[in-house]
């Protein structure tokens, strides 16, 4: 690949990525990359989010079930933006 | 069928059961935590040897207490050890523990503190250890298989790299090198949650599978529901893990299971610090997932090198057993460099594939076995942690 994924995403089912690079700033056109099948698509950051946060692959509502590794990683408590920061904030775990 | 890993050797020392170690320490092996002060003046006096001192060891009952029993035997009969010496304050506990290190026919010397003191006993058991001491240093290597070593892993300090990168290169390994007859362990109970039906179906058959996920459903009825005070989600994930931008117990146990990699299924599951005993393959032990606590029981179930992918930058270290560090995230490379063994960040620039960082991991572990010292022990850190079941008497 010739160009460095500022986003990495699992599957082709997750509706959530990881920045990889530091220092990812609002704005950005992020080159993605789907581990997968290295498969590629460029995405929007919607805000200043930290290397190995996760950022909203399309927009999130609250109820909604966050999808990583193309599984169930917990409920979406409050709605989030296509590029938007995923965390804490807005999910939580559905055990304990 | 051989593959490019069926040849690999290493020079490794035999014990007297046929094990084979990585490292030839003498340690000094407190019974419990009041005689640590007499083991750490042996090992001041007699240089070469190692102290382990712990927090407990003391009126402990029931389950509780052969975990702390199996954590110590298995400790001292680790092929990584080549002699003890055992100290503890009275002479029952102190001889349980010393004859079950010598079934595996290593020299042991065992002392009592009570009707003694610490002089006394420090003066017998110092000339012991400098007699183990002599022993040991004309021990030479010998080249050993590939299929002879006993590997374990878990992962710390872990991000969202560590499921991305560093513990899917374990996962590779294990892919690789459990065909080729090594023996491994994974396990971190409370860690898998979010992951349990997967971790299930990973087991070699439907029994073992079943057998399994009664072990995790108990930690969660006895242990998490019964002691919660609310989600955990000041604990587990950790402070560190949400740092690193790990949200849910879920996403941490799916990044976690990338350690089994993609076709490795385990062959039966082991109580803390049990030894396993079904032969060559992969085994689930029944684990904390401190980092400490776990290396310590999967060191005493045998295992003679530990793989430890980490994300945030876990520092821990074991006593007896080499900890080989390895992280995805460039942002630890840089900044907690001296830690990391096994840099495989070119995973997340997507240049670097799986199943290289795989093999750079699997020459990490030949080289370790070798004689390598990794980071963890350049560093001096020895976390010896008891797990603890529940309060003593």
């Amino acid at each position: 690949m010739s160009n460095i994924p500022h986003l990495l995403v699992h599957d082709h089912e997750d509706n959530v990525g990881v920045v990889v690079v530091e220092g990812l700033t609002a704005g950005t056109e992020m080159f993605c990359c789907v581990t997968h099948d290295n498969s590629t698509f460029t995405l929007t950051a919607g805000a200043d989010v930290p290397i190995g946060h996760k950022i909203a692959l399309k927009d999130l509502k609250e109820g909604d079930t966050a999808i990583k590794y193309g599984e169930d990683i917990g409920k979406i408590i409050a709605d989030i933006p296509q590029g938007g920061h995923v965390h804490t904030q807005n999910c939580k775990t559905k055990r304990w | 069928m051989a593959s490019k890993f069926s040849n690999i050797t290493f020079m490794g020392y035999r014990r007297e059961n046929g094990r084979v170690g990585v490292r030839n320490h003498v340690i000094i092996l407190p019974v419990d935590d009041i005689s640590n002060a007499a083991c750490e003046a042996v090992a001041n006096n007699v240089k070469g040897t190692m102290a382990l001192p712990h927090a407990y060891g003391r009126l402990q009952f029931g389950e509780d207490l052969e975990t702390h029993f199996r954590t110590m035997i298995g400790t001292g009969a680790n092929p990584n050890v080549h002699s003890v010496v055992v100290i503890g304050i009275e002479p029952e506990w102190t001889k349980r523990i010393a004859d079950g290190i010598r079934t595996t026919g290593k020299e042991v010397a065992e002392f009592s503190i009570e009707q003694k003191g610490d002089f006394e006993t420090i003066r017998a058991a110092s000339w012991a250890a400098k007699d183990f001491v002599h022993k040991a240093t004309e021990v030479q290597r010998e080249e050993c298989s590939i299929s002879e070593l006993w590997v374990s892993t878990k992962c710390g300090e872990s991000d969202t790299t560590t499921g991305l990168g560093s513990c899917p290169t374990v996962g590779n390994m294990y892919d690789k090198l459990l065909p080729e007859g090594i023996t491994g362990f994974f396990g971190e109970t409370s860690e898998i949650t979010g992951a349990e039906h997967i971790c299930q179906k990973r087991a070699i058959n439907e029994e073992v599978g079943e057998r399994w996920y009664k072990m995790w459903k108990a930690y969660q009825d006895e242990v998490i529901f019964a002691h919660q005070t609310d989600d955990l989600s000041d604990s587990q994930p950790t402070k560190g893990n949400i740092l690193g931008g790990l949200t849910t117990i879920e996403e941490k146990a799916l990044g976690n299971l990338e350690k089994i990699g993609r076709t490795s299924q385990y062959i039966d599951i082991l109580d803390p610090a049990e030894q396993p005993s079904s032969g060559n393959g992969l085994y689930f032990m029944d684990s904390s997932s401190a980092a400490a606590e776990c290396v310590t029981l999967m060191a005493a179930g045998g295992a003679v090198i530990h793989t430890f992918p980490t994300g945030q930058g876990n520092v821990v270290g074991n006593p007896i057993v080499p900890v080989i560090k390895i992280t995805a995230n460039p942002r630890t490379v840089r900044t907690m460099g001296e830690h990391i063994d096994v840099d495989v960040s070119g995973i997340l620039r997507r240049d670097q594939t799986i199943d290289e960082a795989g093999d750079a991991l699997i020459e990490m572990i030949r080289r370790t076995a070798n004689g390598r010292n990794t980071a963890a022990e350049a560093l001096g850190h020895r976390e010896f942690s008891m797990t603890k079941l529940y309060r003593s008497a």
